[in-house]
């Protein structure tokens, strides 16, 4: 029998989600002044990321490795950015793809936040942004991604975040800047 | 009063721009830095008197540059208000330890900001 100590943390989908819908609603509601729904949560195996679109990915190291992103159309990026800078932006540039990096940083920054006081503490990695058509991103990890679906006024979003222990926690310094490897296919 | 803003964002710099010309601090010139490097040379080439800084950067990290100013005699006085996404109780002790005069989480309001550049001054 394990003691208290030992026994084994485990991080369910409706933490994760839980996490994510209030660090989402945290970032609309101060920066954005934007409304969300409170979000439809599902557990994927596969990423759910669009074919077309902004990603943003933001890396999760230390005793828990893991991935938090957010996906929405081109519209939906710039509608962001021009909330977040007060200006209007109508296609995607440098200024709306700092935007997205920054609202998934927050993001996934206050999930880190919430679960740090169980799962201890881990590194940000900078985030990266993907924007483009008919591509996918995959997780080098076979690991669940529980996704949270957002609507928005009219506009859809998703973030998602997987998150498992590292089995070289022990071994192995954080390396912030340096994200779970993911592969692009573009 | 002379500003330098760090962070690796440009969308936080140009916010905290915008909120700092709101303030009822006088602001002048206001410079930006990527990253803790950037900053210290930008410290060296312009002295300021208020610096509002992110923790998690590449290169040098937010905290590294702050023990890095208050080892400098001179800057030991300098206001500098961390402003991160980091915000564990664990991680705000390490900044003021190191020597920051104040810490506001992201996201943050305007009215956040300004109320606690209002205290520092």
């Amino acid at each position: 029998m394990k003691t208290e100590q030992e026994q084994e943390v485990i991080v369910t989908p409706a933490e994760l989600a839980d996490a994510v819908r209030e660090a989402t609603h945290a970032v609309f509601s101060t920066m954005l002044n934007l409304e969300l729904d409170s979000g439809r949560v599902s557990v994927e195996k596969v990423e759910a990321a669009p074919s077309s679109g902004v990603v943003s990915l933001v890396g999760l190291a230390g005793p828990w490795v893991g991935t938090g992103s957010l996906s929405c159309s081109a519209p939906f990026a710039c509608k962001l950015a021009g909330q977040l800078l007060m200006t209007e932006y109508t296609s995607i540039c440098e200024d709306v793809l700092d935007a997205i990096a920054e609202v998934t940083n927050m993001i996934v920054g206050n999930v880190k936040t919430t679960l740090e006081s169980r799962l201890g503490a881990m590194g940000l990695s900078t985030p990266t942004v993907i924007y483009g058509r008919n591509f996918q991103t995959r997780s080098a990890r076979n690991q669940e991604w529980t996704v949270v679906t957002f609507d928005v006024q009219g506009d859809r979003m998703c973030v998602q975040v997987c998150l498992a222990p590292n089995p070289d926690a022990a071994s192995k310094a954080i390396r912030p800047g340096f994200p779970v490897p993911h592969l692009l296919n573009v | 009063m002379d500003v330098l803003i760090v962070d690796d964002s440009a969308a936080i710099r140009k916010i905290l721009q915008r909120v700092l010309r709101q303030a009822e601090v006088p602001v002048g010139n206001v410079y930006e830095a990527g990253d803790g490097v950037e900053a210290l040379a930008a410290l060296k080439a312009q002295p300021v008197g208020l610096v509002l800084s992110d923790i998690n950067m590449p290169n040098m990290d937010g905290l590294e540059f702050l023990s890095k100013v208050r080892a400098e005699p001179h800057w030991r006085d300098l206001p500098i208000l961390m402003v991160s996404t980091e915000g564990t109780q664990a991680k705000v002790l390490e900044a003021v330890e190191r020597g920051a005069s104040g810490y506001v989480r992201k996201p943050f309001t305007a009215n956040q900001i300004k109320e606690k550049l209002a205290g520092m001054f």
